[in-house]
């Protein structure tokens, strides 16, 4: 089952059009900047700058029917890709015909070139995520502001969501589609065969975990091959220990704070606890390998997104699917538990600014962010990638399967919410080149001294050019 | 059209009566018709193009970014002009140079002394026409005709921890004792030098296995007639009438180790003892937040330090002509 979800992937992963694998020394760096050059050259992306500003009243002077859109999407696995592929064809019959292209790129690939592509020939409409990441590629005046877009869909969300769309101009910049809380995942049959129960604090969390490697599971998944997972034990370690106003001021480097601090020491110090339980190899297992450990009963818990219900769901056993359970990261017995923060990521659409069709299609690609802001849109893809919460108000919560249930009930209950690490800091500071390979050098050795590595965290941040 | 141009100044030369030769060296320049002249101008004036556009623009570009700070995305101003400061946290501060900078360097020594020398041997055995030489021939060289980003999903597939063939067949897939050959940073460059010494033998091999079928077969007759083993043919005779083929050799294995990058990219985005100066290159100056200027200063080091084998292949090159 393993194989073939790998061999799957791997198949993905080769149809990515292969960019840039074959970089002979120093090139790279002319081609690009040969299309950044015709990027900045073209007449199309001028007028389509010039075009952006315009507002006017009402829903109907901005959108346009029929015609033609194109689409830049992330979403390459399976279940995302079905679900997109689902929303556009429902845009399509409903938007008088519009013929929209879906230009699909592997998920960790968009997001690496992400700037290339912005900067280059984007699509019309592209995937990204909200927050900080949103924010920086407005600011760099990548994105078209849509505020005429907002004031018609704005009723549809929560003030919540509104503020996660907001530049720092104070423009809006994106529609919220889909969001989805970290948690502790387990499966309910293992737990109720072994007589597990909910640990609410880090003493019984430890204790549950010895239990379970005396049982013979790995008591908790973990598999960071790729880099990112890791960061989001320290996301719901920091919340805990230090509070959540600590928590994006360290992640932005606001108010000096700065990675030297004791208090991260601290946290490295209590993540060392558990790392004796994770997956052996963990550093060479991809995310989805460590849901296959919890699917196939060898792991007890996975600290994971909901997104971990995507591989149940891929398994192709609705019975699989109907064990899967979580629960919020236990409490540490500071002041911040009361918090309740968690990671619950956005995800979002935006309308590119040197798209070269954009002239031509901005009405289509309004009407497209106005359709994605409808709970029943949003539906059809929750259909189809159940590991994605719907964001708008008039979402028709009722075939919700408890397991939704209860993760819009965990995120309403959070006083704080974050948007995961690598959204909330800055992109080159979170990539491979920063955060990831800190935590993987970290995880390595975790009873070794920090101070060391911190103050690398800390002078790699001070290397980095202002934002 | 380059024949012509080639066999008409040739007959001009080979005529026999003296009157044209005479004619020929008063008019030396007529010689080229205007035709040529264009023709030649062509022929130098678009490649001279391409070298100037492909590679020398971007090359000093690279060279004159390095020396700022900026972002790839707005506009570049004296502002960005940053100085020295990107060499500086480069050698001093910058935690994954030198690690990188290492694996160039280990990378290096083992396709010198362990793939390339592989490689070689494999050629001289298939040379010996020994029975299925033609299947050995084709099995060595089929991983050269995939492209290095195959490899490496070809080898991360053998290798992943759990899934992959070799923890697998080796038993140790589900217990405490799973190698991690992919995650763990002492043996994971090991690994992957594995799967590039799987591409780079067969490379090698036909390289050499070209140049030994040109060897004249009577040099290694009278070495025989002479009495010397076989060993002593290769390195006293065979080896030295194909010094032009080594000279090959050893910049392609220079050369490789040096723009080593898909299969560490492949398996993990070179990091976590995966760190290459290439993809050092790639994941600031093509990542999220395009830190060109940093980038180009690591492009301009690893530049410097191709030069050595380029010149050393070109000053070799140039001697023979």
């Amino acid at each position: 089952m393993g194989d073939s979800r790998e061999a799957k992937r791997v198949r993905n992963r080769l149809m990515l059009g292969n960019t840039g694998l074959e970089l002979p020394l120093d090139l790279d760096l002319s081609r690009r900047d040969v299309l950044k050059a015709g990027a900045y050259g073209s007449l199309a992306a001028f007028i389509a700058a010039c075009g952006g500003t315009s507002t006017s009243s009402g829903t109907t002077g901005i959108t346009a029917t029929g015609g033609k859109l194109t689409l830049g999407s992330n979403g390459s696995d399976p279940n995302s890709k079905a679900g997109i592929q689902a929303i556009v064809d429902a845009f399509d019959q409903a938007n008088g015909g519009t013929k929209t292209t879906i230009n699909t790129v592997d998920h960790g690939t968009f997001q690496n070139q992400i700037s290339q592509y912005l900067g280059g020939t984007p699509e019309d409409v592209f995937t990204w995520f909200s927050g900080h990441r949103m924010r920086f590629f407005a600011d760099k005046g990548l994105v078209t502001p849509i505020d005429d877009v907002w004031s018609a869909v704005s009723s549809n969300y929560t003030a919540g969501f509104a503020s996660s769309v907001k530049g720092n101009d104070g423009h809006v910049y994106a529609v919220p589609t889909d969001y989805y809380p970290w948690a502790v995942f387990y499966r309910k049959d293992v737990w109720a065969a072994k007589g597990y129960s909910v640990p609410t604090n880090w003493d019984d969390f430890k204790a549950l975990c010895a239990k379970m490697k005396s049982d013979g599971l790995i008591p908790i998944a973990f598999a960071d091959k790729d880099g990112w997972p890791a960061q989001g034990t320290f996301d719901i370690l920091n919340l805990r220990m230090n509070g959540y106003d600590f928590h994006v001021n360290l992640l932005t480097g606001a108010n000096g704070q700065k990675w030297t601090d004791p208090k991260v020491t601290a946290v490295f110090k209590k993540w060392s606890e558990i790392t004796q339980y994770y997956s052996p190899a963990f550093a060479g297992l991809t995310w989805e390998q460590g849901a296959d450990q919890l699917l196939r009963k060898q792991a007890g818990m996975y600290l994971l997104g909901l997104f971990v219900s995507d591989e149940f769901k891929a398994s192709g056993s609705q019975a699989d699917v109907d064990q899967l359970d979580f629960f919020p990261f236990p409490d540490l017995g500071t002041s911040f538990d009361a918090e309740k923060a968690l990671d619950a990521p956005i995800d979002v659409y935006m309308v590119s600014k040197k798209s070269p069709t954009l002239s031509g299609d901005l009405g289509q690609a309004k009407a497209f962010m106005e359709f994605l802001a409808k709970g029943s849109t949003q539906v059809l893809y929750w259909q189809h990638a159940p590991g994605s919460i719907p964001t708008a108000s008039d979402a028709d919560t009722s075939q919700y399967p408890p397991l939704t249930k209860k993760a819009v009930q965990i995120v309403s209950a959070a006083q704080k919410i974050t948007q995961y690490f690598d959204r909330d800091s800055r992109p080159d500071f979170a990539g491979p080149n920063g955060m990831q390979g800190f935590l993987l050098k970290f995880l390595s050795n975790p009873s070794a001294d920090t101070t060391g590595l911190q103050s690398q965290m800390q002078s790699f941040w001070d290397s980095l050019p202002p934002e | 059209m380059a024949n012509t141009t080639r066999t008409a100044p040739a007959r001009a030369l080979g005529s026999p009566e003296a009157g044209a030769l005479v004619t020929t060296r008063r008019r030396r320049y007529t010689l080229l018709t205007r035709r040529d002249k264009v023709l030649l101008l062509l022929m130098v004036g678009i490649p001279l193009a391409l070298d100037i556009v492909l590679i020398w623009l971007p090359t000093i570009t690279s060279v004159l970014l390095s020396f700022t700070n900026w972002d790839g995305l707005s506009d570049l101003t004296s502002k960005n002009f940053v100085g020295l400061k990107n060499y500086q946290f480069m050698f001093t501060g910058y935690t994954l140079f030198w690690p990188a900078f290492s694996h160039n360097v280990i990378w290096l020594l083992w396709l010198t002394f362990i793939a390339t020398p592989l490689g070689i041997l494999f050629a001289v055995l298939l040379d010996r026409e020994m029975r299925g030489s033609r299947i050995y021939q084709s099995i060595f060289f089929l991983p050269v005709v995939l492209a290095l980003a195959v490899v490496g999903l070809i080898w991360e597939l053998q290798y992943t921890p759990t899934d992959g063939f070799i923890n697998n067949f080796l038993g140790i897939a589900h217990n405490s004792h799973l190698i991690d050959w992919l995650g763990n940073p002492r043996i994971n460059l090991y690994a992957i030098l594995v799967a590039a010494s799987w591409r780079h033998i067969g490379y090698v091999m036909i390289l050499y296995l070209a140049g030994l079928k040109s060897v004249d077969p009577s040099l290694k007759e009278a070495a025989r007639v002479d009495g010397a083993t076989e060993v002593q043919t290769f390195f006293n005779v065979v080896l030295p009438v194909m010094a032009p083929i080594n000279v090959v050799v050893v910049v392609v294995t220079a050369i490789e180790s040096l723009r080593a990058f898909d299969i560490a990219f492949i398996i993990n985005q070179g990091k976590n003892g995966l760190e290459l100066l290439s993809i050092l290159i790639t994941n600031n100056s093509v990542s999220e937040a395009s830190l060109v200027g940093f980038g180009s200063a690591i492009a301009v080091v690893l530049l410097v330090i191709s030069l050595v084998p380029i010149v050393a292949f070109l000053t070799r090159v140039m001697r023979t002509f």
